[in-house]
Protein backbone atom coordinates (compact mmCIF):
# COMPACT_ATOMS: atom_id res chain seq x y z
CA UNK A 1 0.00 0.00 0.00
CA UNK A 2 1.21 3.71 -0.82
CA UNK A 3 2.04 5.47 2.35
CA UNK A 4 -0.01 8.03 3.19
CA UNK A 5 0.47 11.35 2.69
CA UNK A 6 -0.93 14.78 3.90
CA UNK A 7 -1.30 17.99 3.33
CA UNK A 8 -3.01 21.40 4.42
CA UNK A 9 -4.05 24.96 3.08
CA UNK A 10 -4.30 27.93 5.40
CA UNK A 11 -6.47 30.61 4.93
CA UNK A 12 -3.99 33.67 5.34
CA UNK A 13 -6.04 36.29 5.51
CA UNK A 14 -8.03 34.93 8.43
CA UNK A 15 -5.25 33.61 10.02
CA UNK A 16 -3.89 35.25 13.06
CA UNK A 17 -0.40 34.27 13.78
CA UNK A 18 -1.39 32.57 17.00
CA UNK A 19 1.08 29.62 16.04
CA UNK A 20 -0.93 27.31 18.23
CA UNK A 21 -0.85 24.76 14.78
CA UNK A 22 2.71 25.05 14.74
CA UNK A 23 3.21 24.09 18.22
CA UNK A 24 0.61 20.93 17.69
CA UNK A 25 1.80 19.52 14.48
CA UNK A 26 3.61 16.13 15.71
CA UNK A 27 5.62 16.44 12.33
CA UNK A 28 6.88 20.07 12.38
CA UNK A 29 5.13 20.41 9.06
CA UNK A 30 3.92 24.37 9.99
CA UNK A 31 5.70 27.51 10.13
CA UNK A 32 5.28 31.04 10.31
CA UNK A 33 5.66 32.96 7.49
CA UNK A 34 8.43 36.21 7.78
CA UNK A 35 5.13 38.02 5.47
CA UNK A 36 2.32 39.92 6.99
CA UNK A 37 -1.00 39.30 5.82
CA UNK A 38 -3.21 42.45 5.39
CA UNK A 39 -4.46 42.52 9.37
CA UNK A 40 -0.63 42.86 10.13
CA UNK A 41 -0.31 39.26 11.25
CA UNK A 42 2.79 36.47 10.38
CA UNK A 43 0.19 33.68 8.97
CA UNK A 44 0.56 29.96 9.16
CA UNK A 45 2.21 27.99 6.40
CA UNK A 46 3.51 23.62 5.17
CA UNK A 47 6.49 24.31 4.71
CA UNK A 48 7.70 20.93 5.16
CA UNK A 49 6.49 17.73 3.29
CA UNK A 50 6.02 15.64 6.36
CA UNK A 51 2.33 16.27 7.45
CA UNK A 52 0.28 12.83 7.79
CA UNK A 53 -3.08 14.63 7.45
CA UNK A 54 -3.84 13.88 11.37
CA UNK A 55 -6.07 17.05 11.17
CA UNK A 56 -4.17 18.26 15.05
CA UNK A 57 -3.91 21.80 13.64
CA UNK A 58 -6.94 22.58 12.25
CA UNK A 59 -8.72 21.24 15.62
CA UNK A 60 -6.35 23.90 17.44
CA UNK A 61 -6.78 26.64 15.01
CA UNK A 62 -9.19 29.22 16.81
CA UNK A 63 -9.76 30.79 13.46
CA UNK A 64 -10.62 27.39 11.40
CA UNK A 65 -8.39 28.97 8.93
CA UNK A 66 -7.26 25.65 7.98
CA UNK A 67 -8.46 22.74 5.29
CA UNK A 68 -6.73 19.13 5.64
CA UNK A 69 -6.26 16.65 2.69
CA UNK A 70 -4.98 13.09 2.55
CA UNK A 71 -3.58 11.21 -0.30
CA UNK A 72 -0.82 9.27 -1.84
CA UNK A 73 1.27 11.84 -3.79
CA UNK A 74 3.89 14.53 -2.88
CA UNK A 75 2.44 17.99 -2.06
CA UNK A 76 3.35 20.38 -4.78
CA UNK A 77 5.83 23.17 -4.13
CA UNK A 78 3.80 26.00 -5.18
CA UNK A 79 5.95 28.82 -5.36
CA UNK A 80 9.84 27.75 -5.53
CA UNK A 81 11.04 30.76 -7.36
CA UNK A 82 15.03 30.14 -6.86
CA UNK A 83 16.68 27.53 -4.42
CA UNK A 84 19.79 27.47 -2.25
CA UNK A 85 22.42 28.39 -4.81
CA UNK A 86 20.23 30.95 -5.55
CA UNK A 87 22.44 34.70 -4.96
CA UNK A 88 21.44 35.97 -1.65
CA UNK A 89 20.76 39.64 -3.91
CA UNK A 90 18.11 37.63 -5.60
CA UNK A 91 16.64 36.30 -2.20
CA UNK A 92 16.80 39.64 -0.84
CA UNK A 93 15.12 41.40 -4.02
CA UNK A 94 12.30 39.02 -3.49
CA UNK A 95 11.39 39.33 -0.27
CA UNK B 1 18.48 39.33 13.08
CA UNK B 2 16.67 36.96 10.03
CA UNK B 3 19.41 35.04 7.70
CA UNK B 4 18.12 37.14 4.92
CA UNK B 5 19.07 33.97 2.13
CA UNK B 6 17.54 31.23 5.05
CA UNK B 7 14.35 33.24 5.21
CA UNK B 8 13.92 33.00 1.54
CA UNK B 9 14.30 29.38 1.38
CA UNK B 10 12.06 28.54 3.97
CA UNK B 11 8.87 29.99 2.64
CA UNK B 12 8.81 27.87 -0.20
CA UNK B 13 5.33 26.86 0.30
CA UNK B 14 4.16 23.33 0.09
CA UNK B 15 0.08 22.99 -1.48
CA UNK B 16 -1.99 19.78 -1.77
CA UNK B 17 -1.25 17.59 -4.97
CA UNK B 18 -4.90 17.53 -6.89
CA UNK B 19 -5.10 14.00 -6.10
CA UNK B 20 -5.62 14.53 -2.81
CA UNK B 21 -8.65 14.18 -0.85
CA UNK B 22 -10.44 17.08 1.40
CA UNK B 23 -10.74 15.54 4.98
CA UNK B 24 -11.30 18.70 6.86
CA UNK B 25 -12.92 22.21 6.20
CA UNK B 26 -14.22 24.42 8.54
CA UNK B 27 -18.14 24.02 8.99
CA UNK B 28 -20.52 25.48 6.75
CA UNK B 29 -22.19 26.74 9.62
CA UNK B 30 -19.53 29.01 11.20
CA UNK B 31 -20.23 32.03 8.80
CA UNK B 32 -17.14 32.56 5.91
CA UNK B 33 -16.04 35.93 7.96
CA UNK B 34 -13.42 37.07 9.73
CA UNK B 35 -14.28 36.79 13.68
CA UNK B 36 -12.96 39.68 16.04
CA UNK B 37 -12.03 37.46 18.46
CA UNK B 38 -8.05 37.79 19.49
CA UNK B 39 -5.78 35.23 18.26
CA UNK B 40 -5.61 31.91 20.12
CA UNK B 41 -8.65 32.85 21.92
CA UNK B 42 -10.81 29.78 23.07
CA UNK B 43 -14.29 31.29 22.10
CA UNK B 44 -13.76 30.63 18.71
CA UNK B 45 -12.48 27.24 18.90
CA UNK B 46 -15.76 26.73 20.69
CA UNK B 47 -17.75 28.63 18.31
CA UNK B 48 -16.90 26.09 16.19
CA UNK B 49 -16.68 23.24 17.59
CA UNK B 50 -20.75 24.18 18.46
CA UNK B 51 -21.72 24.70 14.38
CA UNK B 52 -19.77 20.94 13.96
CA UNK B 53 -22.03 19.35 16.24
CA UNK B 54 -25.07 20.94 15.18
CA UNK B 55 -24.01 19.58 11.35
CA UNK B 56 -23.29 16.35 12.61
CA UNK B 57 -26.79 15.97 14.68
CA UNK B 58 -28.24 17.52 11.86
CA UNK B 59 -30.75 19.98 13.85
CA UNK B 60 -29.53 23.81 12.28
CA UNK B 61 -32.95 24.41 11.28
CA UNK B 62 -34.14 24.02 14.96
CA UNK B 63 -31.58 25.28 16.90
CA UNK B 64 -31.83 28.60 18.87
CA UNK B 65 -29.05 30.06 20.24
CA UNK B 66 -28.11 32.57 23.43
CA UNK B 67 -25.49 34.93 22.82
CA UNK B 68 -24.41 36.57 26.34
CA UNK B 69 -22.76 39.96 26.87
CA UNK B 70 -18.82 39.64 26.85
CA UNK B 71 -16.61 38.88 24.16
CA UNK B 72 -18.99 36.80 22.77
CA UNK B 73 -21.49 39.02 22.38
CA UNK B 74 -21.36 39.03 18.73
CA UNK B 75 -22.02 35.04 18.73
CA UNK B 76 -24.72 35.48 16.62
CA UNK B 77 -22.68 37.34 13.31
CA UNK B 78 -20.96 34.32 13.38
CA UNK B 79 -23.11 30.80 14.41
CA UNK B 80 -25.66 30.22 11.17
CA UNK B 81 -28.14 29.60 13.54
CA UNK B 82 -31.49 31.34 14.88
CA UNK B 83 -29.81 33.28 17.95
CA UNK B 84 -31.23 35.45 20.52
CA UNK B 85 -29.07 38.14 22.62
CA UNK B 86 -29.66 38.15 26.52
CA UNK B 87 -28.87 41.14 28.81
CA UNK B 88 -25.81 40.53 30.99
CA UNK B 89 -26.06 36.69 32.55
CA UNK B 90 -29.65 36.54 31.63
CA UNK B 91 -29.35 33.87 28.92
CA UNK B 92 -30.54 30.89 30.94
CA UNK B 93 -33.64 32.84 31.69
CA UNK B 94 -34.06 33.96 27.81
CA UNK B 95 -33.52 30.06 27.26
CA UNK B 96 -35.76 28.80 29.54
CA UNK B 97 -38.93 30.99 28.21
CA UNK B 98 -37.77 29.87 24.64
CA UNK B 99 -37.89 26.06 25.51
CA UNK B 100 -41.10 26.40 26.92
CA UNK B 101 -42.92 28.22 23.90
CA UNK B 102 -41.35 25.63 21.75
CA UNK B 103 -40.48 22.63 23.03
CA UNK B 104 -39.12 21.04 19.71
CA UNK B 105 -36.55 23.82 19.44
CA UNK B 106 -33.13 22.85 20.53
CA UNK B 107 -31.73 25.70 23.01
CA UNK B 108 -28.61 26.65 23.69
CA UNK B 109 -26.81 29.09 25.92
CA UNK B 110 -23.20 30.29 25.53
CA UNK B 111 -21.79 32.41 28.52
CA UNK B 112 -18.46 33.25 30.00
CA UNK B 113 -17.43 33.76 33.65
CA UNK B 114 -18.39 36.87 34.38
CA UNK B 115 -21.95 36.55 32.89
CA UNK B 116 -22.65 32.85 34.26
CA UNK B 117 -20.88 32.62 37.27
CA UNK B 118 -21.53 36.23 38.40
CA UNK B 119 -23.88 38.97 37.68
CA UNK B 120 -25.92 35.56 36.48
CA UNK B 121 -25.80 33.21 39.24
CA UNK B 122 -28.88 33.08 40.19
CA UNK B 123 -30.44 32.46 36.84
CA UNK B 124 -27.48 29.90 36.28
CA UNK B 125 -29.00 28.30 39.26
CA UNK B 126 -32.38 28.35 39.34
CA UNK B 127 -32.51 27.22 35.62
CA UNK B 128 -30.76 23.82 36.58
CA UNK B 129 -32.62 23.90 39.42
CA UNK B 130 -35.83 24.07 37.33
CA UNK B 131 -34.17 21.37 34.96
CA UNK B 132 -34.85 22.96 31.55
CA UNK B 133 -34.08 20.65 29.19
CA UNK B 134 -31.35 23.22 27.52
CA UNK B 135 -27.84 23.23 26.89
CA UNK B 136 -25.43 25.32 28.54
CA UNK B 137 -22.27 26.33 27.14
CA UNK B 138 -19.85 27.91 30.38
CA UNK B 139 -16.10 29.39 29.52
CA UNK B 140 -14.42 29.92 32.11
CA UNK B 141 -11.81 32.08 30.91
CA UNK B 142 -11.43 33.46 35.05
CA UNK B 143 -11.11 36.78 34.16
CA UNK B 144 -13.88 39.96 32.49
CA UNK B 145 -12.38 39.54 29.02
CA UNK B 146 -14.54 41.91 27.14
CA UNK B 147 -13.84 44.85 29.87
CA UNK B 148 -10.43 44.64 29.99
CA UNK B 149 -9.28 41.74 32.14
CA UNK B 150 -10.92 42.52 35.74
CA UNK B 151 -11.22 39.80 38.51
CA UNK B 152 -13.79 37.43 37.82
CA UNK B 153 -15.38 34.86 41.00
CA UNK B 154 -13.26 31.83 39.04
CA UNK B 155 -10.03 33.40 39.17
CA UNK B 156 -7.65 31.74 40.65
CA UNK B 157 -5.96 32.63 43.67
CA UNK B 158 -2.94 34.52 43.32
CA UNK B 159 -3.83 35.50 40.10
CA UNK B 160 -3.20 38.68 38.76
CA UNK B 161 -5.82 40.95 36.93
CA UNK B 162 -6.79 44.32 37.04
CA UNK B 163 -8.64 44.78 39.58
CA UNK B 164 -6.71 42.50 41.78
CA UNK B 165 -3.56 44.12 40.53
CA UNK B 166 -1.50 42.30 43.23
CA UNK B 167 -3.23 38.86 42.77
CA UNK B 168 -5.93 37.67 43.98
CA UNK B 169 -6.37 37.60 47.98
CA UNK B 170 -8.67 35.31 49.42
CA UNK B 171 -9.09 37.25 52.70
CA UNK B 172 -10.52 40.05 50.81
CA UNK B 173 -12.23 38.73 47.54
CA UNK B 174 -13.49 35.18 48.91
CA UNK B 175 -12.48 31.66 46.63
CA UNK B 176 -12.99 31.15 42.88
CA UNK B 177 -16.18 29.65 42.53
CA UNK B 178 -16.49 26.02 41.22
CA UNK B 179 -20.09 26.70 39.19
CA UNK B 180 -20.17 23.37 37.45
CA UNK B 181 -20.00 21.63 40.83
CA UNK B 182 -22.50 23.49 42.59
CA UNK B 183 -24.87 22.73 40.21
CA UNK B 184 -23.98 19.23 39.77
CA UNK B 185 -25.49 18.95 43.24
CA UNK B 186 -29.02 20.21 41.89
CA UNK B 187 -31.21 17.44 40.69
CA UNK B 188 -32.29 19.27 37.75
CA UNK B 189 -29.01 19.04 36.86
CA UNK B 190 -28.51 15.81 34.01
CA UNK B 191 -25.25 16.25 32.80
CA UNK B 192 -22.45 18.47 34.39
CA UNK B 193 -19.09 17.84 32.55
CA UNK B 194 -16.04 20.09 33.11
CA UNK B 195 -13.55 20.10 29.26
CA UNK B 196 -11.25 22.05 27.40
CA UNK B 197 -10.06 23.51 24.11
CA UNK B 198 -6.11 24.20 25.03
CA UNK B 199 -4.78 20.83 22.39
CA UNK B 200 -6.12 18.80 19.71
CA UNK B 201 -6.80 15.88 22.52
CA UNK B 202 -9.12 18.34 24.48
CA UNK B 203 -10.89 19.36 21.23
CA UNK B 204 -11.72 16.20 20.78
CA UNK B 205 -13.10 15.51 23.83
CA UNK B 206 -14.91 18.45 24.22
CA UNK B 207 -16.41 17.80 21.09
CA UNK B 208 -17.64 14.75 22.33
CA UNK B 209 -19.19 16.01 25.54
CA UNK B 210 -21.33 18.67 23.35
CA UNK B 211 -22.44 16.37 21.18
CA UNK B 212 -23.67 14.12 23.70
CA UNK B 213 -25.24 17.12 25.62
CA UNK B 214 -27.29 18.24 22.33
CA UNK B 215 -28.05 14.01 22.04
CA UNK B 216 -29.65 14.34 25.37
CA UNK B 217 -31.64 17.41 24.24
CA UNK B 218 -33.24 16.23 21.40
CA UNK B 219 -34.06 12.91 23.11
CA UNK B 220 -36.14 14.92 25.61
CA UNK B 221 -34.18 13.42 28.79
CA UNK B 222 -35.04 15.25 31.70
CA UNK B 223 -32.84 18.02 32.77
CA UNK B 224 -30.15 20.55 31.93
CA UNK B 225 -26.69 19.48 30.45
CA UNK B 226 -23.88 21.58 31.37
CA UNK B 227 -20.52 21.72 29.14
CA UNK B 228 -17.81 24.08 30.98
CA UNK B 229 -15.11 24.63 28.92
CA UNK B 230 -11.86 25.79 30.92
CA UNK B 231 -10.66 28.19 28.36
CA UNK B 232 -8.05 31.11 27.76
CA UNK B 233 -7.84 34.44 26.89
CA UNK B 234 -4.60 35.28 26.01
CA UNK B 235 -5.24 39.08 26.19
CA UNK B 236 -6.83 39.06 29.38
CA UNK B 237 -3.92 37.34 31.00
CA UNK B 238 -1.85 39.11 28.97
CA UNK B 239 0.60 36.31 27.71
CA UNK B 240 0.67 35.18 24.14
CA UNK B 241 -1.74 32.40 22.89
CA UNK B 242 0.94 29.68 23.57
CA UNK B 243 2.30 30.76 26.95
CA UNK B 244 -1.88 31.26 28.20
CA UNK B 245 -2.55 27.45 27.02
CA UNK B 246 0.60 26.42 28.70
CA UNK B 247 -0.12 28.50 31.87
CA UNK B 248 -4.04 27.07 31.57
CA UNK B 249 -2.63 23.52 31.49
CA UNK B 250 -0.41 23.95 34.60
CA UNK B 251 -2.60 25.97 36.50
CA UNK B 252 -6.29 25.89 35.97
CA UNK B 253 -6.70 22.14 36.16
CA UNK B 254 -5.39 21.66 39.08
CA UNK B 255 -8.24 24.06 40.89
CA UNK B 256 -11.00 22.71 38.17
CA UNK B 257 -10.45 19.23 36.97
CA UNK B 258 -11.09 18.24 34.11
CA UNK B 259 -13.57 15.36 33.67
CA UNK B 260 -17.28 14.57 33.82
CA UNK B 261 -18.84 15.73 37.42
CA UNK B 262 -22.31 14.31 36.74
CA UNK B 263 -23.59 11.80 34.11
CA UNK B 264 -26.90 10.40 33.73
CA UNK B 265 -27.29 7.63 36.21
CA UNK B 266 -28.27 4.10 33.56
CA UNK B 267 -24.54 5.18 31.94
CA UNK B 268 -22.73 5.04 35.69
C1 LIG C 1 -25.67 45.05 33.42
C2 LIG C 1 -24.27 45.13 32.95
N1 LIG C 1 -23.26 45.23 33.85
C3 LIG C 1 -21.99 45.28 33.44
C4 LIG C 1 -21.68 45.25 32.11
C5 LIG C 1 -20.24 45.32 31.66
N2 LIG C 1 -19.73 44.05 31.20
C6 LIG C 1 -19.71 43.73 29.90
S1 LIG C 1 -19.00 42.24 29.60
C7 LIG C 1 -18.70 42.03 31.25
C8 LIG C 1 -17.99 40.80 31.77
C9 LIG C 1 -17.86 39.71 30.78
O1 LIG C 1 -17.06 38.70 31.28
P1 LIG C 1 -17.29 37.20 30.89
O2 LIG C 1 -18.72 36.85 31.00
O3 LIG C 1 -16.33 36.38 31.68
O4 LIG C 1 -16.96 37.13 29.34
P2 LIG C 1 -15.56 37.09 28.59
O5 LIG C 1 -15.44 38.41 27.94
O6 LIG C 1 -14.49 36.78 29.57
O7 LIG C 1 -15.76 36.00 27.59
C10 LIG C 1 -19.15 43.10 31.99
C11 LIG C 1 -19.02 43.21 33.45
C12 LIG C 1 -22.76 45.15 31.18
N3 LIG C 1 -22.53 45.09 29.86
N4 LIG C 1 -24.03 45.11 31.63
S1 LIG D 1 -3.77 28.07 14.53
FE1 LIG D 1 -4.87 29.07 12.85
S2 LIG D 1 -4.84 31.27 13.36
FE2 LIG D 1 -3.28 30.27 14.61
S3 LIG D 1 -1.36 30.45 13.43
FE3 LIG D 1 -2.28 28.47 12.89
S4 LIG D 1 -3.51 28.88 11.07
FE4 LIG D 1 -3.07 30.87 12.01
S1 LIG E 1 -10.25 39.51 25.47
FE1 LIG E 1 -9.85 37.39 26.03
S2 LIG E 1 -11.83 36.34 25.92
FE2 LIG E 1 -12.01 38.28 24.81
S3 LIG E 1 -11.56 37.76 22.66
FE3 LIG E 1 -9.65 38.46 23.59
S4 LIG E 1 -8.67 36.58 24.30
FE4 LIG E 1 -10.80 36.09 23.93
MG1 LIG F 1 -14.62 35.46 31.16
Amino acid sequence: MAKIRGSVTINKQYCKGCELCVYECPQDSLKMSTKLNTKGYHFAFLAEDTCTGCINCALVCPDACITVYRGTKKNQLSTVKKTTNSSSKMALKAL
Amino acid sequence: MYNMVDVYISERILTPDKSMDKVWERPDLLIDVPNHYCPGCSHSVVHRLLMEVVEELDIMERTIGIAPVGCSVLAYDYLNVDMQEAAHGRATACASGIKRVFPDKIVFTYQGDGDLAAIGTSETIHTVNRGENIVMVFINNGIYGMTGGQMAPTTLEGAKTSTCPEGRNLDLMGHPIKIADMIALLDGAYYVTRQAVHNSKTVRKTKKALLKAFQYQIDGKGGTSFVEIVSNCPSGWKMTPLEANDWLAKNMFEYYPLGNIKIPQKEE
